[in-house]
């Protein structure tokens, strides 16, 4: 893997006996070695771009002002953002027919997983990333947490609820029992329309300890007690898809809470002035991953723009846009203010300990194995 | 897009002039050949990859085999494990083994980790066949992972072994095959797809039928004003037309919310309290409004073009004639103007039951339709075989209804010119 992309591609073409893993098309192969080694005629030297994706919205616009740019002043590497809303359909379709032009893309743990089990994207060995801030070599100074294969992590964020002050006079909610309490709490919940999470919420509102509530979704009474605690608040909810969802339905009074990713209502909270508040009680710390496709022709500057990204000075960078805190250790006590809004954003980060206290961790292998049949009988669920 | 006699006479002599027969294929041939390429190919892959799935075949080929003589019940002969663990090690070196745990963890939950745990532990530590006795390989297997002991794990492979299947038929109208061959329902919770069919069938129904009573109007009253005034009511129709489906569905979220703009204008009039605003969105309701509202200009233009073509004598001559305005009506004008609702109620149906966006965004939890289903099944799970099936499904649906269209009231009548 460590020759170039053009000669990767002209070696396909030549010797095309056993290059076959998994491309059924051929011809769009060829078209695709022809334009990359007509590419590489003129001359590799000439400033190249690659195509980065990621989530978009204030988060999207966080990692270009916190990675992209200063890669490029830094690199004279173009980069052409994408933006998609998870899912490993468009990589599988790439790596398929064999014709790539994703090449970094920013992953759910889940998906980084996956497609590093499917062939669909590249191994990384994080010895290869720079070290630390500090000069800690990369091995030590990346957590534990979310280790994988071909990911490398980049950032804590979670999914917590959070809800609109202005809309709840008096005692205000304060624990995850209190988000499926109605007589305490009427009105209208919001809620991704997706088993995962939902599913922990409910356990843990229904008594279980942190500790305790994957071991009860692996048996199917602990699944159906998560769902007929689900089903107390059902005519309630307010499902949502896209993470800007949230805070407008909190904004427009559509819902009392909801459910959210904590950086799009901190950008409510400290860009907008919404007196929105985030409930961290229960909530479900999860990890970022940046991968790069299996077989770009542009694997040398992907991976160098992976390990600048990766850089604990880029995910202080980012960390100072969004509240989402950086996975390398060296990087931790750096991330100070927010950039604009000058408030410090200790306070606001999801992996803070005082945040963190009653956190429980995503637990991604669980639902690597669990998503198919779970999605189906969460679908069939909301259909009744 | 009138037959008769006339037409099939010059058809035949233009078979006699095969030079200006070929001209003209060669200025079809770029819109055949893209067809072609984007929509028939496309389709037809779609649809193969709904009854032929090779990659658990490929990978474990030799198990495969050996498990066609297996009696599903008791666990599989030691030859089987043995197979099983060479040829799941080796699809973990060749990267193979993601796609045959997704294949399997679909028949079985739970098994993606199993297969991807098994096939990186062989690597480490395989048994050495010379020291043990009896049956190293099972109880290698089942010591790696107790799942090895569990007859289903075994069913899952044979039955995602098959090249050619009718699994995702099956699952795609809530059926399974189970590890005895025969075919049940799924279990409760799980049924789904036919529930969506239905409802989907049914939303279409309804939003053809107030798309029809909302549009058969103002298409008469464009046919029948004068041309300044038609050209302005037509532009009021195309607007909306012309523009995004996002917009005009993000539009609705805004009216129909419960802080509202209608919502806000009830409560300003008195009509209901602040505590009792109405809720009309995220729901059925929602899907229902925003749909009509956006197919509404695929029954209005088929209607208009129809009705432009009805002489206003006719109904003149009925009322001369002494009909009642109602009798004029239902036996001069309605005839008249029923390829036009053939042919809008058609548009608008098979539009609506492919809708997926709309639903998406203002259905809430009882609005999804199956279009939802199988974009769920393209992006996320990438079970293409399922959404291969579901489509599958579909498109028989609407030809038969096209079919059924054409016994009632006659394709060459659709006012569609």
């Amino acid at each position: 893997m460590k020759m170039n992309g053009c000669q990767r591609v002209s070696a396909e073409t030549t010797g095309c006996g056993d290059c076959e893993p998994g491309l059924n098309a051929r011809v769009p192969v060829m078209l695709a070695a022809v334009l990359a080694v007509a590419a590489c005629g003129s001359g590799s030297d000439a400033p190249q771009s690659i195509t980065t994706v990621s989530w978009g919205g204030s988060y999207g616009r966080a990692v270009n002002e916190g990675a992209n740019i200063p890669f490029t002043e830094e690199t004279g590497i173009r980069i052409e953002v994408e933006d998609y809303n998870g899912g490993l359909a468009q990589i599988r379709a790439q790596v398929d027919i064999g014709e790539i032009h994703w090449d970094v893309v920013d992953l759910e743990i889940a998906d980084a997983v996956r497609g590093c089990d499917e062939g669909l994207l590249e191994p990384i060995d994080l010895a290869s990333l720079p070290p630390g801030a500090d000069g800690t070599p990369a091995e030590e100074d990346f957590v534990d947490d979310g280790r994988t294969e071909c990911g490398v992590g980049n950032l804590y964020w979670s999914t917590v609820y959070a809800y609109n002050a202005d809309n709840i006079p008096g005692e205000k909610p304060a624990t995850m029992a209190d988000f499926f309490d109605l007589e305490k709490f009427p009105g209208r919940r919001g809620m991704r329309r997706v088993p995962k999470v939902n599913l922990e919420f409910a356990l843990i509102a229904d008594g279980v300890p942190l500790d305790q509530v994957y071991a009860t979704m692996d048996t199917p009474a602990g699944l159906d007690r998560a769902f007929a605690k689900l089903e107390t608040i059902k005519d309630e909810v307010i499902w949502w898809e896209a993470g800007a969802q949230p805070p407008q339905m909190l904004a427009d009074g559509e819902v009392t809470m909801t459910t959210a990713y904590n950086g799009r209502i901190f950008n409510a909270q400290v860009l907008e002035d919404q007196p929105f508040v985030i409930v961290w009680d229960g909530q479900l710390l999860d990890v970022g991953q940046v991968g790069i496709v299996a077989g770009t022709p542009r694997l040398e500057a992907a991976l160098q723009y992976l390990a600048f990204a990766t850089s604990a000075e880029s995910m202080v960078r980012i960390a100072r846009r969004i509240s989402y805190s950086p996975m390398r250790k060296s990087g931790m006590g750096l991330v100070t203010t927010h950039v604009v809004a000058g408030v410090e954003m200790e306070p606001h980060m999801p992996a803070s300990p005082a945040n963190a206290a009653n956190a429980l961790r995503y637990d991604w292998a669980w639902w690597v194995d669990h998503a198919d049949e779970l999605n189906e009988r969460f679908s069939a669920w909301l259909a009744r | 897009m009138g037959g008769g006699p006339g037409r099939r006479g010059r058809l035949r002599g233009a078979m006699r002039v095969p030079r200006e027969q070929l001209r003209a294929l060669g200025l079809v041939a770029p819109l055949l050949i893209f067809i072609g390429v984007t929509f028939i190919a496309a389709l037809a892959t779609m649809l193969m990859r709904s009854v032929h799935d090779p990659v658990v075949a490929d990978a474990l080929p030799e198990t495969v085999a050996l498990l066609r003589g297996w009696d599903g019940e008791r666990l599989p002969a030691e030859a089987v494990y043995e197979t099983a663990a060479r040829e799941l090690s080796r699809a973990g070196e060749e990267r193979t083994i993601g796609q045959v745990a997704g294949r399997v963890n679909r028949v079985q939950g739970g098994l993606r980790s199993v297969f991807t745990r098994t096939a990186r532990d062989l690597e480490d530590e395989a048994p050495d066949p010379a020291a043990a006795t009896g049956t190293p390989w099972r109880d290698a297997l089942i010591a790696l992972d107790t799942a090895w002991a569990d007859p289903a794990t075994w069913h899952a492979i044979r039955t995602t072994g098959e090249r050619f299947t009718s699994r995702n038929y099956l699952n795609a109208v809530d059926m399974d095959r189970l590890p005895d061959g025969t075919i049940a329902r799924q279990p409760e919770e799980r049924r789904i797809y036919l529930r969506l069919f239905w409802r989907t069938l049914l939303v279409s129904g309804a939003i053809t039928i107030l798309c029809l009573l909302l549009g058969y109007p103002i298409a008469h009253l464009i046919a029948r004003a004068p041309p300044r005034r038609a050209a302005l009511l037509l532009v009021l129709v195309l607007v909306p037309f012309w523009t995004s489906l996002l917009v005009r569905t993000t539009s609705w979220i805004v009216l129909l919310q419960t802080q509202g703009v209608i919502n806000d204008i009830l409560v300003a009039i008195g009509l209901v309290s602040d505590d009792g605003r109405l809720a009309m969105i995220y729901s059925m309701t929602g899907t229902l409004i925003a749909m009509t509202h956006v197919l509404l200009p695929f029954m209005v233009l088929p209607l208009y073009s129809v009705m432009r073509g009805i002489p206003p004598q006719h109904m003149s001559a009925a009322a001369s004639l002494g009909a009642t305005p109602l009798q004029a009506f239902l036996r001069v004008y309605w005839p008249q103007s029923l390829p036009g609702v053939g042919a809008g109620a058609l548009l608008v149906f098979i539009l609506s039951i492919g809708f997926y966006i709309t639903p998406a965004l203002v259905g809430g939890s009882d609005g999804q339709l199956i279009s939802n289903m199988i974009a769920y099944h393209m992006q996320t799970s990438l079970n293409w075989g399922l959404a291969g099936a579901l489509g599958g499904i579909l498109l028989v649906g609407v030809l038969a209804l096209y079919m059924v269209y054409d016994r009632l009231v006659g394709v060459e009548r659709m006012g569609l010119h």
